[in-house]
């Protein structure tokens, strides 16, 4: 069986498709889209096609409020950065603890700067309080940034609503919803969403291309000045091929949303539910009733993410981890602090993320060897009663160790 | 994923002595479930010889943390006590063909495993002498906390004063943001503010020691530590020459093999790292091509004259 890739929040495969389309741009139509002559002459009128296949996409009311830039990280520093700059005198910004580095990492860069960042945690379902939250809008605020689903758990904020309750309140609103397009409708047009980040590597496009949703009239500084490209919201010769193959991958996008939510949402049940019946001590994070439909992430008490990955990775099948030591440091994913899921699971979890082009068969390889995998390193581990089959009685009272 | 040596892999897809060892003597116990790193180590030890029998690991952990701990018993195993705690996390990485540097603590947690366990064989208690931190220096595998404690301890200032005293920072330079997060977070806890530009201080206790070394005892150390790594590079079919010493930077000719090859610069990196240990100071090594001009027509004019 050739490998089964079920890291698709990582970032997919290149639709098929969507290569065929970029290569063009790469070799006949590599002009310059500024320049007038017959290199270039396709390229602009094929920008404005993308152009419109992602607000289509996304429920944009114009295609001008589509910004393509490098990435979903760009497109989130540019948000974030336009709103404090358009506001000098709003010092404050809300977030959450569960968003991606993209975010939080930016926040506590302009915290070390002298804004307040207001960091709303999440319950043990990775639930958001909206009581607390409207306590927290006020004119200090310069904007608001919720992710619109969360990557390793898939957990679905309530964006839509929480962009109504920011505009009751006059402060702008930002969705990093990178994980969310293309597996969730969208009707931004009907929505009080100012700004939204999204990646195209995300959605069968390649790396290296992201777009920034900006509302007619919202406040805007560029972070790149130069060029009058993107109408001057984004200086740099424009990613041609790329900006292409993303227009193509939103259409195809559009075509499987129901296939996403319908046959890939199958499968990540059927998973799901296989795991959870073969294997004792495991569970599945997150809010189960609010998810994307293809992410399951799943705590393997007492065994570690990194060790299940490498015995996975043997058998030919690609997952993520939540451990420590997948990403080098120290502590557990934050998500999973912030969901206060113990340390004997947090270190343990695994996302399996889908796409369009998973089957059932994978699926049901992955059932096969998953338990055998848990059983090897439980073997292994301290905490574990091998003779049982158990977790040693009281784990953290039966060993003991030394900090090291 | 990280770029684990096959016998990493091997330990770790087929680990040695897992499990606990029956009628153990000796257990040692580390880690921390918090971090994501734990280790039950139980020795045999026979008690009129103080041999080490029989040895087992239990380990909750990432695959180099289990790879450690399963070459730590085969290394152990047949020695004496005494033997055994001279094995060093190094010999443990070594043993291994090396671990990344973000990993290197999981050969440290097998080291200090065998010392819990010797110390529990004697009735002793062991205390873990150290904590850690996030890591921040990459290239030498130096964490925030060893960086803070340096900090405070010896007055440090600047990026450079760090480099000095523990080697953060002395690589590839990209810790640097983080180096001066940590200065300027000591130093407003002392009542200063930390200034760039300031002065590098002084390695006092290097001095205290030992009269400073001429122009000529000094190239002539730093000559010898590359030599120490000719044998190795020529076992590879290549070769190291020292060319000059100007101030703080070698220059170096890699030859053979080893020029131009995806090695070299982590061979540069190795002798590096061995030249500051050995000379107490930090010493850049660099490629003799990459030298100033001006210092290529010195050479060449010395050599002819």
């Amino acid at each position: 069986m050739p490998d089964i890739y079920l890291d698709n929040n990582a970032t997919t495969k290149v639709d098929r498709a969507v290569v065929d389309a970029m290569i063009p741009y790469f070799t006949e139509q590599f002009g310059n889209p500024s320049s007038i002559h017959r290199f270039a002459d396709g390229v602009a009128r094929a920008i404005k096609k993308a152009r419109s296949q992602v607000q289509e996409l996304l429920g944009a009311e114009h295609d001008s409020e589509i910004i393509f830039t490098s990435c979903g990280t760009e497109s989130d520093s540019t948000a974030i950065l336009s709103a404090i700059k358009a506001q000098p005198n709003r010092k404050e910004i809300i977030t959450t603890a569960v968003e991606h580095p993209a975010i939080l990492n930016l926040v506590d860069h302009l915290e070390k700067e002298g804004y307040t960042i207001h960091r709303m945690p999440v319950d043990k379902c990775g639930r958001l309080n909206l009581e607390a939250y409207k306590n927290l809008l006020s004119d200090q605020v310069a904007i608001v940034s919720v992710m619109w689903a969360n990557n390793e758990t898939g957990t679905i904020f309530p964006v839509e609503k929480m962009a109504e309750m920011a505009n009751a309140a006059g402060v702008m609103f930002h969705t990093d919803a990178v994980q969310a397009v293309g597996k969730i409708p969208m009707m931004l047009q009907d929505t009080k969403i100012d700004m939204l980040s999204l990646s195209g590597h995300k959605l069968h496009a390649p790396k290296g291309i992201g777009v920034l949703y900006l509302r007619r009239g919202t406040r805007y500084r560029p972070l790149l000045r130069g060029g009058h490209q993107e109408r001057g919201r984004r200086a740099g010769t424009e990613n041609t091929a790329s900006i292409v193959g993303l227009g193509v991958a939103c259409d195809l996008a559009m075509q499987h949303m129901e296939f996403e939510n319908t046959q890939v949402k199958a499968m990540r049940d059927r998973l799901e539910q296989g795991i959870i019946e073969q294997i004792p001590h495991c569970f599945v994070t997150g809010d189960l009733n609010n998810r994307l439909p293809n992410t399951t992430d799943i705590a393997f008490e007492y065994i570690e993410g990194e060790a299940i990955l490498m015995l996975l990775n043997k058998a030919g099948i690609a997952a993520s981890s939540g451990s420590a030591c997948t990403s080098g440091s120290l502590e557990p994913s934050h998500v999973m602090r912030a969901m206060d899921i113990p340390y004997t699971a947090a270190h343990g979890t695994i996302r399996f993320s889908f796409s369009r082009y998973n089957s059932m068969s994978e699926v049901d390889e992955v059932l096969k060897v998953m338990p055998s995998i848990v059983a090897t390193l439980r073997k292994l581990s301290p905490y574990w009663d091998s003779v049982n089959n158990t977790p040693v009685a009281d784990p953290e009272q039966a060993f003991q160790p030394t900090y090291a | 994923m990280w770029d684990y040596s096959d016998k990493v892999k091997d330990h770790f897809f087929n680990p040695k002595n897992a499990g606990a060892v029956e009628g153990a003597n000796a257990i040692g116990e580390v880690g921390s479930i918090s971090c994501g790193d734990a280790l039950r180590l139980t020795l045999k030890v026979n008690e009129d010889s103080e041999i080490i029998e029989d040895a087992g690991f239990q380990t909750f952990g990432c695959g180099s943390a289990i790879a450690s701990s399963s070459v730590l018993t085969e290394i152990i195993k047949g020695l004496t006590l005494d033997e055994a705690l001279k094995v060093t996390n190094q010999d443990i990485a070594a043993e291994l063909d090396g671990l990344p540097p973000e990993k290197m603590h999981c050969s440290v947690m097998g080291r200090e495993a065998l010392q819990a366990a010797v110390a529990n064989y004697r009735g002793e208690e062991w205390k873990d002498d150290h904590e850690e931190g996030a890591l921040v220096c990459k290239c030498f595998a130096i964490d925030a906390v060893m960086i803070e404690e340096m900090v405070w301890a010896n007055k440090l200032r600047t990026v450079e004063d760090v480099t000095n005293f523990t080697k953060a920072g002395g690589g590839c330079a990209a810790c640097h943001e983080d180096i001066e997060a940590i200065l300027e977070k000591v130093l407003k806890e002392r009542g200063e503010t930390f200034d760039p530009n300031a002065a590098p201080i002084e390695k006092v206790e290097a001095k205290a020691e030992k009269k400073p070394l001429t122009n000529l005892q000094r190239i002539k150390k730093i000559e010898e530590v590359i030599m120490s790594f000719r044998p190795q590079l020529m076992a590879d079919g290549g070769d190291v020459e020292l060319v000059e010493v100007v101030d703080k930077t070698a220059y170096v000719n890699m030859t053979g093999a080893c020029n131009g090859c995806q090695m070299s610069s982590m061979t540069i990196a190795g002798i590096q790292q061995r030249l500051m240990e050995v000379m107490g100071e930090f010493i850049k090594v660099v490629p003799a091509s990459q030298m100033p001009a001006a210092g290529l027509v010195n050479i060449k004019e010395a050599g002819h004259a």
